[in-house]
Order: structure tokens, then sequence, then C-alpha cells
């Protein structure tokens, strides 16, 4: 058994997928707002669900909309002659929604947190609203907005229930290492099993303390003496 | 520059409702909002700067509409060219003096914060911040981040400068000293001012234009006697 492939195949689909997250996290963070209110915090729970739902749920909802026949599916089949089904690019899409709702949660919080003061303030020296979002907000909400990605990359990497529904378990192409788990275990293979999940674990901790890291470097006002 | 303001406005805050409807003009260097707490002083700067909208009325700045509720005009905070010192300077944070101060002059900088002009050093140096210019807000003092501030706003080259209760933050020693920095940073940028205070000494030492305010009405209009002095100093 190869243990490389799913290790590196894993890394890959949870970093793309956690960008992906990110990107539609900190988007949909700032259309929802400060404010509260019922279409609000209606609409933040309707985002939240691939968080909530079962994994298998998500999954089914996916291949729904994916597939050969649905929605999205039939056109990128027609139009370029894409199908995510089975490919490790539908288990970066399905890991990326899984996760998702991580990063919208940790980024909607962090925006509230920046003083709108200072928002005011950029706009008064000059700067149009993206500016202030790029100068001001997203600074200063970046920590922890950091954070939501941490546990999303966190998600991505043990996505079982979408993913294998989605890319099934293709060794070598789409064989993620949670579900190259399972099917050592199905198998009698303990060896493998035990082998797959040491690696899982390191990854993880590895992750953890490289994350802690860039966080403790970026919180200002630990560079001063007072 | 003549500075002239009609607002309505209806705000409410925790099922308490409060009326803004003021009208007044001043083409005075230093006009003085004068007012308790909860008269509407921040409420009308914020109108002034475009921060808030009001219901009705116009606001104009040396004859250039700012905000006009009847031809639906309502010039955007970027676009007014006013500078505005916050009560807290609402320094921002994450940035040093220098990035702070230089943070409307380098407005494509996101990638490349410490750009700084030689304008952004010569006010460093008229607000003796030079040597802070690497610190960081959460460093300084009081008076030090309000000098920021100052220095921040008028990078940018505003037409007007709004200054909402610029020493409330500070003990007694140090306001008085600050009341004259002030002015003389006043008299050298020749920006006019438009300054918050609840403070009746502030009044006596500001001098100018000054607008008395209660309950969101304007109840008092009279020139400070020493109105001249600040006046003709430098026009």
């Amino acid at each position: 058994m190869e243990y490389l492939s799913p290790l590196w195949l894993t890394l890959k689909v949870a970093a793309l997928a956690t960008l992906l997250a990110l990107a539609l996290g900190v988007v949909a963070a700032r259309a929802l707002g400060r404010g509260g209110g019922i279409v609000r915090d209606a609409a933040e729970s309707l985002l939240t669900l691939p968080l909530v739902l079962p994994p298998t749920v998500l999954g089914y909802y996916l291949l729904v909309v994916l597939g050969r026949n649905g929605v999205v599916g039939s056109w990128l089949h027609e139009t370029f002659g894409i199908s995510l089904i089975f490919t490790w690019q539908g288990a970066v899409i399905a890991a990326a929604i899984a996760a998702f709702p991580l990063v919208l949660r940790a980024a909607r919080a962090a925006f509230r947190e920046v003083d709108p003061q200072l928002e005011r303030a950029a706009s008064t020296l000059g700067l149009n609203p993206v500016a202030v979002f790029f100068r001001v907000s997203l600074p200063l909400a970046w920590r922890g907005i950091c954070a939501g990605a941490l546990l999303a990359f966190a998600r991505a990497m043990g996505e079982f229930g979408a993913t294998l529904m989605v890319a099934g378990s293709l060794p070598g192409r789409t064989q993620t290492l949670s579900i190259a788990i399972y099917n050592a275990v199905m198998a009698g293979d303990d060896a493998t099993a035990q082998t797959l999940v040491v690696i899982a674990l390191v990854v993880a901790v590895v992750a953890l303390v490289l994350a802690a890291q860039v966080l403790q470097r970026n919180r200002p006002g630990d560079d001063d003496a007072a | 520059m003549r500075l002239e303001v009609a607002i309505e406005k209806t705000l409410r805050a925790r099922e308490r409702e409060f009326r803004l409807d003021l009208e007044f003009a001043s083409d005075a260097d230093v006009t003085v909002l004068f007012g308790p707490s909860g008269a509407g002083k921040t409420q009308t700067l914020y109108a002034i700067a475009g921060l808030m909208r009001p219901e009705r009325g116009r606001i104009a700045l040396g004859g250039r509409t700012l905000f006009d509720a009847a031809q639906r005009i309502d010039l955007p905070a970027r676009a007014r060219d006013i500078g505005y010192v916050f009560q807290d300077y609402a320094l921002f944070p994450h940035l040093s003096v220098l990035q702070n101060v230089a943070f409307a002059t380098s407005r494509s900088s996101m990638f490349n914060p410490r750009a700084a002009t030689a304008e952004v050093y010569e006010l460093l140096a008229r607000f003796a911040l030079g040597k802070l210019a690497a610190s960081h807000p959460h460093q300084l003092s009081g008076g030090q981040r309000q000098r920021v501030a100052l220095a921040r706003a008028l990078a940018a080259k505003p037409r007007l400068l709004l200054l909402d209760e610029p020493f409330a933050a500070l003990d007694a020693p140090l306001r008085a000293r600050l009341r004259e920095e002030l002015l003389a940073a006043r008299a050298r940028s020749d920006v006019p001012m438009v300054v918050i205070t609840h403070d009746p000494e502030d009044v006596a030492a500001l001098g100018g234009q000054v607008i008395a305010l209660e309950s969101g009405r304007v109840v008092e209009l009279r020139m400070h006697p020493d109105a001249d002095d600040h006046g003709s100093r430098e026009s």
C-alpha cells in the first residue's frame, strides 16, 4: 500500500478547499454585514446548513447539482466537457462546501469586532468602500478569519461522507486519507490502517502548531516592551 | 470659508427617539459646537462629514453643496474633503504612526504601506512625531494620539476639519496645553475647524463662532469676543 499518495492528495484537496472556503466565507460574511435582523439571521442559518447536515445529505445534494443530469453538472459537461464526479476536483468542492460555514461564522464575528469608527475614519480620509475593506477591515479581522480557516482546513482534511459520494474512492486519484483508512479497516489491513492513522495525526498536530505560530507572530502589540 | 448646515433627522436608539432639527451658518475659522452630551453634537458632525444622512435639509461648504435632500445630492464621505478627528482618535491599530499619517496619501499602497511622501515627513516633524514614526497607536500617550489623529486628517488636505471632543480623554493640565497646540496647528495649516465640546473652558479658549446646542436644537448663536484674534492671525 502506498501511503504518500493519499497523504499528498488529502493535503492538496484540503488546501484548495480551504482557499475556496476562505474566499467564499469572507465574501459572504461581508455581504451579510454587521447587523442582525430576521433576514440576515435566516441567511446565515441557511449558509451554515453544510455544517449541521449529515455529510451524506450534503453529498447527495452535490450529486444532484453536479451530476451528469444536474443543473451545474450538465452545463459543465455540455460547455466544457468536464465532469466533476469521481474526480479530485469534485472532492475539493465537497470539502470546501463542508468547511465553508466555519470560515463564514469566524469571519462574520471577526468583522463585527472591527470598530466601525475605524471604517468611518478611513472613509473620511478619502477611501472608497473597497479600499476601506482591504486596508482596514480585512487586516483587522484577519486573525479571526485565520482561526476560522484553520478549523476549515481540519474539517476538509477529515471530510469523508460527502467526498466519498461525490468523488468515490479511486486509489491514487480520489482516495483521501480518511477514505483510505476506512478501506484499510474494512479490508482487515490493520498495519496500513495504523500507519495512515499516525500520518493523519501527525499532519493535524503540525497544522495546529504552525497555525498557532502564525497567529502569535501577527498579534499586534507583542513587539513592544510595554 | 462659509459652512452652511440645515438638517433634520429622527434618531432612534434603544426605544428612545431623538429629533435633530437645527440650522446654522459660520464663516469663522473656529466654530465651536457647545452643549451637554446628548445634544446632538456628534450626529451634527457626522452629517457634515457624510457619515450620517439627514432626512431633510442642506449642507454646503464654501458654496459647494455636499448634501441637499431636495435635489438628491449626497456626496459620500470620501468625496467631501472634510477631515475628522474622532473623540477616541480612531487611529488604525495595525499601522504605525507613519502609516497612519500617510494613510490618505498612499491610496494604492495596500502592499506597500511604508511608502510615504516628503509631505508626510514634514507633517510628522511639525507635530513632533518624528521619533514616534515607527511606534504603534497602543504605545502612545493620549496627547500623542491626538497629534497623530490631527496630522493624519491634515495629510488628506481637507477643506474643513471636524474635531469631536478633542480634549475629553485628557487630564486638565494636558488639556490646556493641547488647546494651545490645536490653535497653533490651525494657524499653520489654515484649515477652518468645527470643534465639539461640552466644556465651557474649551469655549473660552478656542473662541470663534459659538453655536450652543440642546436636545437637537440650536439655542444660541454668538461670536466669541476673541474671535477676531483667531480669525485675523494668518488670513
